[in-house]
């Protein structure tokens, strides 16, 4: 899973008012190369959650995202690629994610986070 | 997902849940079968096309995506996709198959887990059909329809678009569904490919977010056909094959009393006959064509 999708995941146990970001606790993570897209990067870029996706990157092993951005950035190329390093060429295998506010935990098995709910948490 | 066409066999999602009918073996006859992979890629790319997506790479989100067939199309479009599935066999394919999108175990009934407008496109294969059974006591199939499109509604940004290509049953869980869609805040209709063929007719439900209902009549694509003349599907065009989800109104309930007064009295006109005719039609019920002579009035022959 990458950061991209974790950023954008969230806990919705019923009664939860805010569950995000999940918290990353994680086992097994591994980079996977992918296309460099400035475009899509200038574009998603304000629907990120800069703290959220900075802590994640920090968990996997990866710190250099700077802690403040601005849009201006968007134009220098070394951010770019640190910033598309870790949102989508860092890959989340085998781990857990737990919801900040209830303490629930989603185990996450070859990269793919079950999301699956009780029936009493629905 | 479901592909077979012969309305003889019982449907799939009369047999067991999801999770249990697309089991190791469904899910690898799922992957082998050479007509269900075209098929399925066929519906896909209809899909896709109906999405409309912008010429820039989206983020698309692929509602019971199982083995990834439907991601691989967006993938090749060159947008990046997030699968839910609530199979983990056939998420188990997509993995093998090395499918490029990221995967989500999750049913779609219980709500879409993702924080709100980051998506730029929804589209789902074979899948909603699943969601009119229920599976499990206590399980209401109108309650899981509203979690999904309420929260799909959330999750999608303003003025997407989502494409729901499925197997409706029967006229009732088709009203059931755009029902649950329109009070989530979406506008659109269902749009009818193939109308006049039994066997390569599709339905597909098209759900514009945070676009008024007035807009969506106008930014309805237009159905496939074959085998029509020029004319009739110009026709069918102007008057929209698909059947437009209209919002409630809060007098509606109120006025419907009226109504009958008013049609007990008066004649029932040509819009009325069309609107019939169009909803006969899409029962798959045999239906004379429209001509000029459709709702005319007889001639006093005495």
């Amino acid at each position: 899973m990458k950061l991209l999708t974790h950023n954008m995941l969230q806990c919705t146990v019923k009664g939860v008012k805010n569950g995000y970001p999940l918290k990353i606790e994680a086992v097994e993570f591994e980079d996977k190369e992918a296309e460099f897209n400035p475009d899509f990067l200038r574009h998603v870029f304000p629907k990120i959650d800069w703290p959220a996706l900075r802590d994640a990157a920090e968990t996997l092993g990866y710190s250099e995202l700077p802690p403040q951005v601005d849009e201006a950035m968007l134009e220098d190329d070394e951010f770019l690629r640190k910033f598309h390093h870790a949102l989508m060429e860092i890959h989340l295998e085998e781990g857990t994610l737990v919801c900040p506010e209830t303490g629930r935990r989603f185990p996450v098995n070859k990269g793919i986070p079950n999301m699956l709910l009780n029936e009493d948490e629905i | 997902a479901w592909n077979c066409e012969e309305m003889s066999n019982s449907r799939p999602e009369h047999v067991a849940p999801p999770e249990i009918y697309y089991g190791e073996t469904e899910a690898k006859k799922y992957a082998q079968n050479s007509r269900i992979l075209t098929v399925q890629s066929q519906l896909s790319e209809r899909a896709v096309d109906l999405l409309g997506l912008p010429d820039r790479q989206c983020m698309v989100l692929d509602l019971g995506c199982g083995s990834g067939l439907s991601g691989d199309v967006i993938s090749e479009r060159g947008h990046l996709w997030i699968g839910c599935d609530v199979a983990p066999a056939m998420l188990g394919i997509a993995l093998e198959r090395e499918a490029e999108g990221d995967l989500l175990l999750h049913d779609m009934g219980s709500g879409i887990p993702f924080r709100n407008a980051v998506f730029d496109g929804c589209i789902s294969i074979s899948a909603l059909q699943w969601l009119c059974n229920a599976d499990k006591k206590g399980q209401v199939p109108f309650k899981r329809l509203m979690r999904l499109f309420e929260s799909l509604y959330k999750c999608m940004i303003r003025g997407a678009r989502a494409v729901f290509q499925f197997y409706p049953e029967n006229p009732q869980q088709m009203e059931m569904i755009s029902s649950a869609a329109m009070r989530s805040g979406f506008g659109g209709g269902i749009l009818v490919d193939y109308p006049n063929s039994t066997k390569a007719k599709k339905y597909y439900l098209i759900l514009f977010a945070g676009v008024p209902q007035s807009q969506c009549v106008s930014m309805m694509p237009a159905p496939l056909t074959e085998g029509m003349s020029v004319e009739d599907g110009a026709a069918a065009n102007r008057r929209k094959v698909a059947i437009l989800v209209e919002p409630p109104t809060a007098d509606a309930k109120a006025s419907r009393g009226k109504k009958k007064c008013k049609i007990l009295t008066n004649a029932k006109g040509v819009d009325w006959i069309l609107k019939k005719k169009d909803r006969m039609r899409l029962q798959g019920k045999k239906v004379a064509r429209d001509s000029k002579y459709t709702g005319r009035k007889r001639k006093a022959k005495f």
